[in-house]
């Protein structure tokens, strides 16, 4: 096990770039999760790491170990990674039973018979499968599917497990309990991993760092809370949670506290920028009140279960989040107060 | 794009790439190489020469007008059928398509001996019946208008089988906009089904006059004895007369007809590019036109018709196996298998042609499926630019008249390069025109099901650590079987039936069947070449059974009478 190093790697496809100089360092045993919309270029990243694709520029290190050099042209190819990879689609062999598709890589690499039998009952064993082993994949559920993918790739050790959104075609419900079932496996075996999805409550359940990726960069890799709390940029303001950005004007920052404008009212915002230019406003930054300052009016409620979520617009027209436990009818007028939003630079 | 999978991939598909041009590609390149030279220098003194003779221009308007009318009896019969069996609520689809199948499987020279045997006044089976024409009348199907009838027979299958898959490209839907805007009738099919096939059906009539005009087995049984010739038997009569001496001059012939056959290619691949655009969209539920009270009409009018076509015949060929001696009329006393006995067992020559065209077929078959297997996987997954040119013209041996290439690998391997020796008259030069020749009918099965197959397939065994030789053994080759087997079995029933590259490339002791019974039937044997072929007939018949039986367990597109 070791920690995989990225520097400015950079892929194209017929010109076009999918991935753009990236650096980065995932840390021996953490979850990692990539997250972004689709083609933002997660997945070409996880296939560069995974070594089905090669860098059109920059380098990957495993440790000390050069695995991939876009500049020279040297890689390693993935046989040789020593990485798992589970796919969206499972790609479990049909014409293999269960049993054989969990041992192929111990017989790949030449482990005595006694061995693959005893580490491929370890492996079905930690996921469950046991009782499925002789059957073909066809005879199972999308989860156990899901599971047997899983035991494959956990059951030659490798350096790094990389899941290519794995829980993509399962149903709701399935989807809840294998997260359980990924994060248990984290934890008892230490592995690396490396998660990409699209959906952000599943990055924010297993996930120690998340990176937020949009048009082929990372825009922000950090743990789950400061996604939420302190996001950098407008794009991860706006696709991590729920929240309206809007500008900060007149900032003035003491080392003690900063004040602002927004929408016309001056409050206190939190930032570690020496002049930050926007505000997110989080419902949690919002307060319903009779004497609240800034005016809306309810435009959409939707039920959330147990409390409400105001969609409101405000009397200069923007559009503001914020949840209450009492319900309101469309169009009532509101009196909100704003309550120290993060406030961040953008260009 | 090249993916950065594996390295050894490249170098495997580089390496293999250049077996597979040399085979299919190089005889097509020496021939136009031949065409445009002239005893070693570059002119085209021979070509317009050869060009300008008569016998030349003649054979160029009997195989225009055999072929051009051959194509318009096939698109009648084709047409008809596939539009009534594609878009109509008829009962039994299965049987009725396997059976429209059936002509095309069947070798023409068998097509064509079956219905001599049905005709003119030595017919066995008009004679047992006692309607038999007076003796000393003619054949009718020695004639241009035989040859155009038989031709148009052989390939009905193909027009109705590219209909046939542009019809049920058409979603239902379409035709209901139609009938709820008010159009009914024949009015939907006009202006609705009618132009949305098109394309495909002028792709397939494109091809089938190219098969018409390379076809060899149907003018060289039936032109031949009425002194029809078309460019095809020409080209056999002037080789087989003058021996390899003409191969200058046949060359020009073989590119003549190579250029005609071209021509008839490119048109059909502009119109099966301009096809796609309607295939997009949902096929969700093909047509069903309820036909009503005229269902049962319709169909007893087209079982008739494929009794007419297919069965009929058949019963002609299997009287005339049963006579002692041709011209008998078969009744109990005068039953007897000792044609089928003699064919079978103690003909030496057709002992030999059986072993000959069996090894020659299984080793095709063999040798294209190793070839074929990796290839196709290789290509799927790391297209290079010399792999996509490849691609789009790896169908050419296949596509272009068998006398093309015939006359292509004599050229190629007459002188083998740097020594003395030959190939010319050995069993190998056919085994290698077969390679040539067949390698697009397995290559297309076995693409087909790659191009289905999840390619995560075979990066998640490289993912655990699996070689390039280990993921082809444990995973490409095994879940691609299907498609192989099948390919495999359709090599094989071609090449088992093969003449037109035979008839130019045997000598005494390479004898495949093709050649046996047309030499059977050149020499008078008839009862023989009839037992012989109503033996080849069955195997066909049982091979096509199989591929049939087994067809649910291939991926959709590997057989290819399935859609």
């Amino acid at each position: 096990m070791a920690d995989i190093t990225l520097s400015s790697i950079g892929k194209t496809f017929a010109g076009t770039p999918a991935v753009q100089d990236i650096s980065t360092r995932f840390e021996n045993g953490e979850f990692v999760a990539l997250l972004g919309p689709s083609g933002c270029g997660k997945t070409t990243l996880l296939r560069l790491l995974a070594g089905f694709e090669m860098p059109s520029s920059g380098q990957i290190r495993i440790g000390a170990r050069d695995i991939a050099d876009g500049v020279t042209g040297t890689m390693v190819p993935p046989e040789d990674r020593n990485m798992g990879f589970v796919f969206q689609s499972y790609a479990l062999w049909p014409h293999m039973s269960v049993r054989r598709n969990v041992s192929y890589p111990l017989e790949i690499r030449r482990f005595s018979k006694a061995e693959i039998a005893a580490q491929t009952d370890v492996a079905l064993n930690a996921t469950g499968l046991a009782e499925y082993a002789d059957r073909m994949p066809s005879e199972l559920s999308g989860g156990q599917r899901q599971r047997v993918a899983l035991a494959r790739c956990l059951v030659s050790d490798p350096d790094a497990v990389l899941l290519d959104e794995p829980l993509a075609n399962l149903d709701v419900a399935l989807r809840a309990s294998m997260q359980a079932v990924f994060t248990d496996f984290h934890k008892r075996t230490g592995a690396t991993m490396v998660y990409v999805t699209h959906d952000q409550s599943e990055a924010m359940a297993m996930a120690d760092r998340i990176a937020v990726m949009d048009r082929g960069r990372i825009q922000q890799f950090d743990t789950p809370q400061n996604l939420y709390e302190r996001p950098k940029n407008r794009f991860v303001a706006e696709f991590v949670g729920l929240g309206t950005v809007v500008p900060l004007r007149g900032v003035e920052k003491t080392d003690a506290a900063a004040h602002g404008h927004v929408l016309g009212k001056r409050i206190a915002v939190q930032s570690t920028h020496d002049s930050p230019s926007h505000v997110c406003l989080r419902p949690e930054n919002l307060t319903i009140s009779e004497t609240g300052d800034l005016r809306a009016k309810v435009a959409r409620v939707t039920y959330l279960g147990g409390k409400y979520l105001l969609e409101s617009v405000s009397e200069c027209g923007t559009r503001l989040l914020a949840e209450t436990r009492a319900k309101f009818d469309v169009g009532t007028q509101l009196g909100l107060t704003i309550t120290t939003p993060w406030a961040f630079h953008e260009d | 794009m090249q993916k950065g999978g594996s390295r050894s991939e490249g170098r495997l598909l580089r390496a293999i790439l250049v077996v597979a041009i040399c085979l299919t590609l190089a005889p097509v390149l020496r021939l136009f190489v031949e065409g445009l030279t002239d005893q070693g220098t570059l002119g085209l003194s021979l070509a317009s020469k050869v060009l300008s003779q008569p016998s030349t221009l003649s054979a160029l308007k009997h195989s225009l007008i055999t072929a051009g009318f051959g194509t318009l009896v096939s698109l009648v019969l084709g047409a008809a059928f596939a539009f009534l069996v594609a878009i109509t609520d008829l009962r039994a689809k299965g049987a009725l398509v396997f059976c429209l199948m059936i002509p095309m499987m069947i070798p023409p020279q068998i097509t064509a001996l079956s219905w001599t045997q049905i005709m003119g006044p030595s017919s066995v089976l008009l004679k047992t019946l006692g309607v038999a024409p007076q003796l000393g009348s003619p054949q009718p199907l020695y004639s241009a208008q035989g040859i155009i009838l038989l031709l148009g027979i052989q390939h009905m299958s193909i027009i109705f089988l590219t209909l046939r898959a542009g019809l049920r490209a058409i979603p239902q839907e379409v035709v209901e906009a139609a009938r709820i805007s008010g159009a009914r009738g024949l009015r939907t099919w006009w202006q609705v089904v009618m132009p949305l096939t098109l394309p495909s059906l002028a792709a397939g009539i494109a091809i089938t006059f190219v098969t018409a005009l390379g076809n060899f087995g149907i003018p060289a049984m039936l032109g031949i004895p009425a002194g029809y010739v078309t460019l095809p038997t020409l080209v056999y009569q002037k080789l087989a007369g003058l021996g390899t001496s003409v191969l200058a001059e046949v060359s020009v012939l073989a590119m003549l007809i190579g250029a005609v056959a071209v021509v008839g290619i490119m048109v059909q691949r502009f119109f099966q590019t301009r096809q796609k655009v309607y295939l997009v969209g949902s096929t969700s539920r093909p047509l069903a036109i309820p036909l009503g009270a005229a269902r049962l009409p319709v169909e007893i009018l087209l079982w008739a018709a494929v009794c007419t076509i297919l069965v009929l015949p058949m019963f002609g060929l299997l009287a005339t196996s049963l006579v002692p001696a041709y011209g008998v009329p078969l009744r109990l006393d005068t039953v007897t298998l000792a044609s089928w006995w003699e064919v079978l067992f103690r003909q030496p020559v057709t002992t030999r042609a059986f072993v000959n065209s069996f090894s020659l077929a299984f080793g095709a078959a063999f040798v294209l499926m190793i070839l074929c297997l990796p290839l196709a996987w290789l290509m799927e997954r790391n297209p290079t630019r010399l792999s996509r040119l490849f691609d789009s013209l790896l169908d050419l041996p296949y596509a272009l008249p068998g006398v093309v290439l015939s006359i292509a690998m004599i050229l190629l391997l007459i002188n083998l390069p740097f020594t003395d020796a030959t190939l010319y008259g050995t069993i190998w030069i056919i085994f290698l025109a077969y390679l040539a020749r067949f390698f697009a009918v397995m290559f297309r099965p076995i693409q087909a099901s790659l191009k289905q197959l999840d390619p995560a397939m075979g990066e998640a065994a490289q993912s655990v650590g699996a070689s390039l030789f280990q993921r082809l053994r444990d995973v490409i080759v095994p879940l691609s079987a299907p498609a192989a087997a099948a390919g495999a079995i359709l090599v094989f029933l071609t090449a088992f039936n093969e003449l037109t590259v035979s008839a130019l490339l045997w000598s005494s002791g390479t004898e495949t069947l093709g050649v046996v019974i047309f030499n059977l039937d050149d020499s008078g044997e008839t009862a023989m070449a009839s037992a012989l072929a109503m033996t080849i007939v069955m195997v066909v018949m049982l091979l096509m059974v199989v591929v049939q039986l087994l067809s649910r367990r291939f991926p959709k597109g590997v057989v290819p009478w399935q859609t």
